[in-house]
This record gives structure tokens, C-alpha cells and sequence, in this order.
């Protein structure tokens, strides 16, 4: 009864015909592509994109050179060197981000004590020579004052979750 | 003489300029549906709605150097598209389009008499088509054979293989169409451009079929025209049955070595044969150019104003939708599935149905085959 049955089912194409009235149903469904340079997901406060070192209000890089960060980073991707200012405060003198070895975990921004070094939501760059990829501390310096303002609101919205 | 031969000239571009345009809105629209069906939007970059991506894929494809391996043979390595395309195109001479009234005036007397619409009206059009379609496979395997590759290689011998098997119940289900449209008596009042043809000419199989959306083959032979459909897809190395091309296991089968316009041309020659194989399934099974609402009281006469070849060009359209459905919802068949299929479904179901229909004939089943 039972392979009866079956051999009805394949010759009238049963299972096919399912299948292709489930295609012909998403033929006419709406579409749920995000047309990408037009229209964007929305992005947490999280998110880890581009570097960026942050200054205080008044100008002052928050950087100590205490090197956490270079510690934790577990592609290698940062090399820091300090010297001490003539003010008698300890800086880096070089602070370099291989972009290409970096994996963007997040951690140089959780090690940062002073919340000096973060990424910011910025994602969207490119590079067009050799030795680009590489952000010097000028670079991550501009960058941080470019987007000082939004670094700024993320920490805040993300504040009462740490 | 010299006329003749221009008027020719004008009828093949008259078949092959619109086929080329169909073959390039046929990979819009494949690429669109396709990805309609996975719910996404499909091309719509270039052009409006995307429309003229089939123009900037051929134009990517005419600047790419065309790579011959230094190990292949090249003799054959360059011909194999040749082979592959020339069957596909040479197949639309003896299809017939539509009919249309010639009037002629013979000393002041105007007879208007209904001829075919085709380029090569010969009498066995239906055993040349069969012919060509399976020509084409020759083209794959010299492919496949003169490209010295592994995965080339062992993509022709799939697809040898494949359209071998699926020939056979493909011609089968022909048979059966052939005996069907033989019943049919030809009147020389009313067709006099098909007197002394026989049931193996295509005009006379649409014709055979007129009386309305019942009478087409499709409902008395349905058996056949499911096969004649799978067989088709079959044939032209379609998904679900691409294991000659198999992107997953054999990077892309007979055509792996080939780029730029040969590699265009293998296209070109694949999707010609969709369209013909769509053709041939609204010629053979679904009354041609006739109209479906022939012998419905009311329609047929609204209805009477659309040319034939409208109705053809719907019904082929839909066979096309058809294939390009079978791709979005089919996974690919396991190798020995499809030899299990050919050998011991389809060619079975065929000759029992021809049996069926052998005696429906001598016993003149009344609502098709009772014209005498």
C-alpha cells in the first residue's frame, strides 16, 4: 500500500510541484537586499572599525605610552615607542597600526586605560600604495579628531553596560 | 537568382538578430528570476532596472583574451565552439513561426491562400531537428576532449553520456507526438501550403492540434510531454541536470579552459538551445501558434485579432520561465540518478504511453483521435 502510494506521489511529480510552488511564492515576495552605497544597515555603538587616538578637552593626547595595548594585541599589529616629555611626562613618540595585520578585535581598546586608543565606526577606506595600511600616530591623531564628536557618544551609550 | 539568394540572407537574420537578442535578455531575465526566487533583486547596476547587463557582459566578454593551452589540441580546441553553436542555430531554419495569407493575382483573379512562416519548409523537419539537437553534444565532448584537462574532460563524458541516454526517450516522446499528428487528415481547401506533407513536418503537427486548448498534445500525450520537457533540460545540460558543468565538483565542466568570446559562444550555443527546446515543446505539445481560446464562444472572437506568432512567442516564454524555474528550485541530480532516470523511467513510461496511444488510435478515442 505504501509503495503504491509512493509511486503515485513520483509520478505525478508531487514533491516537485511542492517545490516549485514555494520558488513561484518567493518570486512575488518582497526582496530583502540592502542596496549598500544608498541604504545601510543600522551599526551599534560597538562598532569596531577604523583606529583612532582620542585627546582631552583641552588639546592634551590621552596617550601615556604604557604599551597595554601593544602587550595584548594578539596579531602584533602595534608598536609603540616613548621617551619622556620635557614637562616630565611619559608619550610615545612613534605609534604605528599595520592595518593589515590587525583583526579588529577590540582588545588594544579594552587594555587602554585612559581610553586613549579605540576604533571607531568608521569602515568605508581604502588604501592606494604599499605602506598605507600602516596608521602613524598623526594619522590616528587626525582621524581621532575627526570623529572625537561620535567616539565621544558611543562611549557614553555603551557606559552603563561595562 | 541574386534576389533570391538576398531574400534568404534577409529571412536567416530575420531568425538569427532577434535570437541573438533574445539569448541576451534570456540571461537578464535568468539572473533576475533566479534571484527573485531567492529573494533578491538580481542585476540593476547598469542601465535602468538593470537592463543592459547582457550588454556590458558581452562587451567584458569581447576584450578578454581568448587563452589557448599550449598542451590542447588546437585545431579542435577552436572549432569545438563552432560545432557547438552551428547545430543550434541551423536547427531554426524548418521552424515554422506562424502562417500568413499570399495573396496572389492571376489574370485579374485574387486567391488568398495561407502559407508557413519558415525559412526551409522541408517535409521531414521534425527528424532534422532531432538530428541537430543532438549534433550539438559533438561540440562538448571535442571541447572537453581538446582542452587536455582532467575536469573538462570529465565533463564531456558526463555529458555524452547524459544526452545519449535522454536522446533516446526524448525521440521516443516525439514517436508518439508523430503518431498523434498522422491521424490528422490534411484538407487541401483550407491548407493547401501543407498538401503532400506528412506528419513528420512541423507545420502539419500545429496544425494537427487546432480545435482549441484541449485538443493540443499536451492533455492526450501528457505522459510524453513531461519526458519531452525533463529531456529537454536534459539535453541542453541545464540545472538540475548540470553535471557536465557541475561548479561544485568540477569547477565548470567543458568549458573550463575556454575564456572570452569562445567561451561566449559555448554560451550563446546553450541558451539558443533553450530557446529552441521552448520552442519545440509549444510547437509540438502546446498547439504552436494556435490560439488558446479557439472553439470558447466569445474569447475566440476577441481574441482573433492577436497574430499567431504572439501566441507562440507567450507560450515559448513560459517554457523558458519554466527552465529558469527548475534551476532556482531543483538541486543537482547525483550521476547515477540521472542515468536511473533516463534508462529505466523515462524510456519505460515512453513506450508504454505509445502503446496507450496506439490503441486510443485504432479505437479512435473519441475527443482526439476520431477525425476521419
Amino acid at each position: 500500500m505504501a509503495s503504491i502510494a509512493h509511486w503515485i506521489k513520483s509520478f505525478t511529480l508531487w514533491e516537485l510541484l511542492k517545490g516549485m510552488r514555494l520558488t513561484g511564492r518567493y518570486l512575488f515576495s518582497r526582496k530583502i537586499t540592502v542596496q549598500y552605497p544608498e541604504e545601510k544597515t543600522p551599526m551599534s555603538p560597538r562598532f569596531r572599525g577604523l583606529h583612532a587616538l582620542r585627546r582631552y578637552k583641552n588639546g592634551e593626547e590621552r596617550c601615556i605610552a604604557c604599551k597595554l595595548c601593544e602587550a595584548v594585541c594578539p596579531a602584533l599589529a602595534i608598536t609603540i615607542d616613548s621617551e619622556q616629555r620635557e614637562d616630565g611626562t611619559r608619550r610615545t613618540t612613534r605609534y604605528d597600526i599595520d592595518l593589515f595585520k590587525c583583526i579588529f578585535c577590540g582588545f588594544c581598546e579594552e587594555a587602554c586605560p585612559v581610553d586613549s586608543i579605540v576604533e571607531t565606526r568608521h569602515f568605508e577606506y581604502h588604501f592606494e600604495n604599499q605602506g598605507d595600511q600602516i596608521m602613524t600616530k598623526s594619522d590616528l591623531l587626525k582621524i581621532g579628531d575627526r570623529f572625537e564628536d561620535q567616539i565621544a557618544a558611543d562611549r557614553k551609550a555603551d557606559a552603563p553596560y561595562r | 537568382m541574386f534576389l533570391d539568394l538576398l531574400w534568404i540572407v534577409v529571412k536567416i537574420l530575420l531568425i538569427v538578430l532577434p535570437l541573438m537578442f533574445s539569448v541576451a535578455y534570456l540571461t537578464y531575465a535568468e539572473r533576475k528570476i533566479i534571484g527573485y526566487m531567492q529573494v533578491r533583486c538580481g542585476p540593476n547596476r547598469v542601465g535602468p532596472y538593470g537592463l543592459l547587463q547582457p550588454i556590458a557582459d558581452a562587451v567584458k566578454l569581447l576584450f578578454k583574451e581568448i587563452i589557448i593551452p599550449s598542451s590542447s589540441n588546437k585545431f579542435l580546441f577552436v572549432i569545438a565552439p563552432i560545432l557547438a553553436i552551428a547545430p543550434a542555430l541551423a536547427a531554426w531554419a524548418v521552424i515554422p513561426f506562424g502562417e500568413i495569407d499570399v495573396s496572389t493575382t492571376v489574370a485579374g483573379k485574387t486567391t488568398t491562400t495561407q502559407e508557413l512562416l519558415v525559412l526551409a519548409d522541408i517535409d521531414a523537419s521534425l527528424l532534422y531537428i532531432l538530428a541537430l539537437t543532438s549534433i550539438g553534444v559533438y561540440g562538448v565532448i571535442v571541447a572537453g576532449w581538446a582542452s587536455n584537462s582532467k575536469y573538462a574532460f570529465l565533463g564531456s563524458m558526463r555529458s555524452a553520456a547524459q544526452i545519449v541516454s535522454y536522446e533516446i526517450a526524448m525521440g521516443f516522446a516525439l514517436v508518439g507526438v508523430l503518431m498523434a499528428a498522422s491521424v490528422y487528415q490534411i484538407d487541401p481547401v483550407t491548407d493547401p501550403a501543407l498538401v503532400g506533407k506528412s506528419a513528420i513536418n512541423l507545420g502539419v503537427i500545429v496544425k494537427s492540434q487546432s480545435g482549441g486548448f484541449w485538443h493540443w498534445y499536451w492533455l492526450p500525450l501528457m505522459p510524453l510531454f513531461i519526458v519531452y520537457l525533463v529531456s529537454g533540460v536534459a539535453e541542453t545540460n541545464r540545472a538540475p541536470f548540470d553535471v557536465a558543468e557541475g561548479e561544485s565538483e568540477i569547477v565548470a565542466g567543458f568549458h573550463v579552459e575556454y575564456s572570452g568570446m569562445a567561451f561566449a559562444v559555448f554560451f550563446l550555443a546553450e541558451y539558443a538551445v533553450i530557446i529552441l527546446i521552448s520552442m519545440l515543446c509549444a510547437l509540438l505539445f502546446c498547439g504552436g501558434w494556435l490560439s488558446p481560446f479557439e472553439g470558447i464562444p466569445h474569447l475566440e472572437e476577441w481574441f482573433a485579432w492577436v497574430p499567431g506568432l504572439v501566441w507562440l512567442i507567450m507560450k515559448t516564454m513560459f517554457f523558458m520561465f519554466c527552465f529558469l524555474w527548475f534551476r532556482a528550485t531543483f538541486p543537482r541530480y547525483r550521476y547515477d540518478q540521472i542515468m536511473r532516470l533516463g534508462w529505466k523511467v523515462f524510456i519505460p513510461v515512453t513506450i508504454v504511453w505509445i502503446v496507450v496511444l496506439a490503441a486510443a488510435i485504432a479505437y479512435e478515442l473519441p475527443p482526439w483521435f476520431d477525425q476521419v
